[in-house]
């Protein structure tokens, strides 16, 4: 029995029917194409299927679809693309934050959701808000220093418009 | 070799805007019209007849198309095993069982649905009845005797090596002391975070096959896959799409791989297959596995005199691509890094009912290096010396290079001198030992581990492996001057397509932006022989260098002909080819390739197009080395091992892209570190994978690994024109022993010499209090 639901998909506004049991992940893999969310494990420990759920970050293999319902989803694909990479996308192609790029897309957003709520991490703080993310090819040294060097460029802006006296947005 | 300013830099990954952006697409992401699911039902049990298959309900199942059996595959040839062991015994192994499993997780039974809920909705329905069998699971039991895994051979003993090097007898019976001790290297699974899966996609009009997988080795899965399913080679088409990760576990040909083809051409239908997380612990390979037992003779200076090893290796069930081959690595590099020139090594391969081992990153030589690592700090122990002295005692000396080893290897060139008193430097080695000596005092548990590594790659000679071990690459340039490169590698994570494109930059003077470098597909590249045991710069790089210098030669041709010049008055530079002494004359390799598409004013003996396939056999392996330094502490009341500082020196010979090597460096030195103290895979006494699952097997994250301080000396070697190493597995080499080091040494203080991995709380706690008591206690903090 189809349910329907409505939820907004980087930016974009997508109403359908889905069947109860489907998973977050397999509805933006197989239903809407977005391939950039991977699975890599069937326990919700590996974190490459990492999406932000209203801003925050989630393991979409922990959601059905329809828990979704009239919310807002951002994948890798809505945090940047080619063109428009994002901070923390540039600073892991920076400081070579990924090897085979299995883990990548779901560490960018777990990364993304710990500089909104924590603009100047720690190292500790970074390899805290990591932890529901593994990464078996780089032993997370660069993937650390990308979020450090993400975490300074995202913060420049500011302390370039506050040492100009603009104001802040 | 010409270093650019190219050579040696610091480009960033051209590979990653796609990944770093998920517009990359691995197996899973491969969508074909009309793709049919497979799901396969598994042996729940180690070892037992199957006395009854009904697949009946799960065929009435909704939406299922088929569900397939041994009986259905008759025709199908077996999982495939290259090593040629003399005296090796090969087990039938068909991709659906036949009769009997010997592994719980062993395939049985495939279902091919419209959907991957429906096929595995009807795995459930199908009804296989077992007549258990004893589980063979204890090395030391499997070698001793029945129960079999395999009862046609009357043993579990797959093969035994024997090598003798020197005289061991003597060295033993003359030694002024002794020490031995019985190792353990525990089972682990690779884990690369993309579990394996393929699409296979049987087409029935032009008779062919396409078949898309997660490997390391697309070529010799064609082949093999043209056996096994009796396709003509020239109709299969074998495509390593983006591979997120193998460590070894995908240079391999699986059931799954030759039963979703089996299946696309009985339903000319595509089939895909991916794996869960949970079927790959019980189903892809596991690595390392052995008991090893250990025997050194030294003098009382701790001059060693002689070796004596004997391994057991945990083959399991059956034999896969190189299953046999990997202990017989353990076995050539049980010297290590150190002159000793009196070696016995005993190697017996073993049949276990569990999931077979294979390569895992390293592939026999973390074994080998653990062994005589960790013996060395038992002989330092034994005599009262600072580890570091034995090792300083024992290394090969740079003037010993070519070095001939005692089991009959060629040690290229080496500093291992070099590089192990710059990681004592680096590390602080001596202020180090005052500071143990300091927390001792008052009560601390530090411990200084130290692992002095050389392990064998850059596989390798044809001669020497089970399989080719050449390499090859072509340049083609392009009419509009770009350049296309195809490989034999199949990077998937090792960065290739930037480091040989900067060697094509480096060596044809192009922007590094017009170089595409193609692999992983057999219908696009020359045959290759795929990535795998650190052989993809050294062996398929040396292939490209030599396409790179035919390219050369024939533009300087063409040139030399356009410009109404002689060859010898003409050189490469700065991209252009020039008249010596008139760089106003000149053109580019994009107007010479140009030129050459357009076949007008060739030389008469030079045909059309600038295009150039070469090959490469390596005349041996290459030997990197390097010295790693681990500082630990360990907590008292919980046995919590904190990583304080982790100092690695690593040569690798020349070095194209420093970011992309310290890179594999650093994720190395992750595996190995996580042997000593996180991993292990464990079977019960009834052959019950126990752990299973992420939830269970402790891959680490971000907040239990440290930082790495890495430097490097730069040996070239001579065994190809670039003078580069391999540096995919030398981490984890490297990485093991010098943890485990580490914390024995900082559990001196209870009399400890020797503890099992992984060095888990629970274990280091129970060992600590094992020999604990109010004596040792007050000893440790006295």
């Amino acid at each position: 029995m189809k349910r329907s639901i409505s939820v907004t998909v980087n930016g974009a506004k997508w109403t359908g029917d889905v069947e109860p049991r489907t998973l977050l992940v397999y509805f933006l893999r197989d239903t809407l194409g977005l391939t950039g969310t991977h699975v890599g494990c069937d326990t919700s420990s590996c974190g490459a299927c990492t999406v932000l759920l209203d801003g925050q970050s989630v393991k979409s293999c922990t959601l059905l679809a329809v828990q979704a319902d009239g919310e807002s989803v951002t994948t890798i694909e809505g945090i940047g693309d080619a063109e428009h990479l994002h901070p923390v996308q540039t600073a892991f192609w920076e400081e070579h934050g990924l090897q085979c790029g299995y883990c990548t897309p779901g560490m960018i957003v777990s990364a993304c959701d710990l500089l909104q709520r924590n603009p100047d991490p720690s190292e500790a703080e970074i390899r805290e808000a990591l932890s529901g993310n593994l990464c078996r090819c780089t032993g997370y040294q660069n993937i650390v220093k990308a979020v450090q060097h993400a975490a300074a460029a995202m913060r420049a802006p500011k302390m370039e418009r506050e040492r100009v006296g603009a104001p802040a947005d | 070799m010409a270093f650019t300013s190219m050579m040696g830099a610091r480009v960033t990954r051209r590979e990653d805007p796609r990944l770093i952006t998920g517009r990359s697409t691995y197996v899973d992401d491969v969508k074909l019209v009309g793709t049919t699911y497979a799901a396969f039902v598994r042996s729940p049990f180690a070892h037992a007849k199957i006395t009854r298959i009904d697949v009946s309900a799960a065929k009435a199942s909704p939406g299922v198309l088929a569900a397939f059996t041994a009986d259905d595959m008759r025709n199908v040839g077996d999982v495939p095993t290259a090593p040629q062991i003399e005296g090796l015994k090969v087990p039938k192994h068909p991709p659906l069982a036949r009769g009997r499993v010997a592994y719980a997780g062993e395939p049985v039974v495939a279902v091919i649905a419209e959907t991957p809920a429906a096929a595995r909705d009807a795995a459930d329905l199908v009804e296989v009845e077992y007549e258990e069998l004893p589980a063979v699971v204890d090395l030391e039991r499997a070698v001793a005797g029945a129960p079999y895994v395999h009862d046609e051979f009357g043993t579990n003993i797959a093969f035994t090596m024997e090598i003798n090097g020197g005289d061991t007898e003597s060295a033993f019976k003359n030694a002024a002391v002794t020490v031995s001790e019985r190792l353990l290297n525990q089972r682990l699974a690779p884990v690369s975070i993309e579990p394996r899966g393929m699409v296979a996609h049987w087409e029935p009009g032009p008779q062919h096959l396409t078949l898309w997988s997660s490997t390391q080795i697309p070529h010799l899965l064609r082949t093999q896959m043209a056996v096994a399913l009796g396709i003509p080679e020239h109709r299969v088409r074998s495509i390593a799409p983006e591979v997120g990760g193998g460590f070894g576990s995908k240079l391999d040909v699986y059931a799954e791989e030759i039963v979703a083809a089996f299946a696309s051409r009985a339903l000319d239908r595509p089939v895909k297959y991916v794996e869960t997380r949970s079927e790959s612990f019980m189903a892809t390979v596991h690595g390392r596995d052995q008991i090893d037992l250990v025997e050194i003779a030294a003098d009382r200076d701790g001059r060693i005199s002689g070796l004596k090893v004997k391994i057991l290796a945990n083959l399991g069930a059956y034999h896969q691509l190189l299953t046999p081959a990997i202990p017989t690595l353990t076995a050539l590099m049980v010297p290590g890094a150190y002159d000793i020139k009196n070696v016995a090594v005993t190697l017996h391969g073993l049949f276990t009912t569990e999931v077979p081992t294979d390569a895992y990153r390293g592939a026999g030589r973390p074994e080998a290096t653990y062994l005589i690592e960790r013996a060395i700090d038992l002989l330092a122990a034994k005599l009262g010396m600072d580890p570091a002295e034995v090792r300083r005692r024992n290394l090969i000396k740079k003037e010993q290079f070519p070095y001939a080893s005692a089991v009959g290897l060629t040690y290229d060139t080496g500093d291992y001198h070099a590089a192990f008193e710059k990681a004592l430097q680096l590390a602080g080695y001596d202020a180090l030992r005052k500071e143990q000596e300091h927390g001792r005092s008052e009560g601390r548990l530090l411990g200084i581990g130290l692992s002095s590594y050389v392990e064998v790659c850059g596989m390798g000679p044809s001669s020497a492996l089970p399989a080719p071990g050449w390499g090859s690459a072509t340049v083609r340039m392009e009419p509009t001057g770009r350049v296309t490169v195809m490989t034999g590698a199949s990077p998937h994570g090792q960065g290739e397509e930037t480091t040989f494109a900067q060697m094509v930059s480096d060596r044809l003077g192009v922007p590094i932006d017009d170089v595409v470098v193609l692999h992983g597909d057999s219908a696009i590249v020359q045959y290759g022989i795929g990535t795998f045991g650190s052989r993809s710069t050294a062996v398929d790089g040396a292939a490209l260098y030599r396409a790179l210098d035919t390219v050369r030669e024939k533009a300087m041709k063409i040139a030399a002909h356009q410009m109404e010049a002689n060859v010898g008055d003409l050189e490469f530079k700065n991209g252009k080819i020039a008249v010596k002494g008139n760089p106003e004359k000149a053109m580019s390799i994009g107007e010479v390739a140009f030129a050459a598409f357009r076949g007008l004013n060739l030389p008469p003996d030079v045909e059309p197009g600038l295009e150039a396939t070469r090959r490469f056999e390596p005349p041996n392996f290459v030997y990197p080395f390097g010295t790693h330094v681990c500082v630990v502490e360990i907590e008292r009341a919980t046995g919590a091992v904190k990583v304080l500082k982790y100092v690695a020196v690593d040569d690798c010979g020349n070095i194209i892209n420093p970011m992309i090597v310290e890179g594999q460096i650093h994720g190395g030195i992750a595996q190995g570190l996580s042997q000593a103290l996180y991993e292990e895979i464990v079977y019960d006494e009834n052959g019950q994978l126990t752990n299973g699952s992420l939830l269970q097997y402790a891959v680490p994250h971000a907040g239990q690994l440290p930082m790495y301080e890495l430097d490097r000396t730069v040996t070239p070697t001579d065994v190809n024109p670039m003078g580069i190493k391999g540096v995919g597995e030398a981490g984890t080499i490297g990485a093991t022993p010098a943890v485990v080091n580490a914390v024995v040494d900082a559990l001196a203080p209870f009399g400890i010499v020797n503890m099992d991995m992984p060095c888990k709380p629970e274990r280091v706690w129970r060992v600590m209090s094992g020999h604990d008591g109010e004596t040792n206690e007050k000893a440790a903090k006295s």
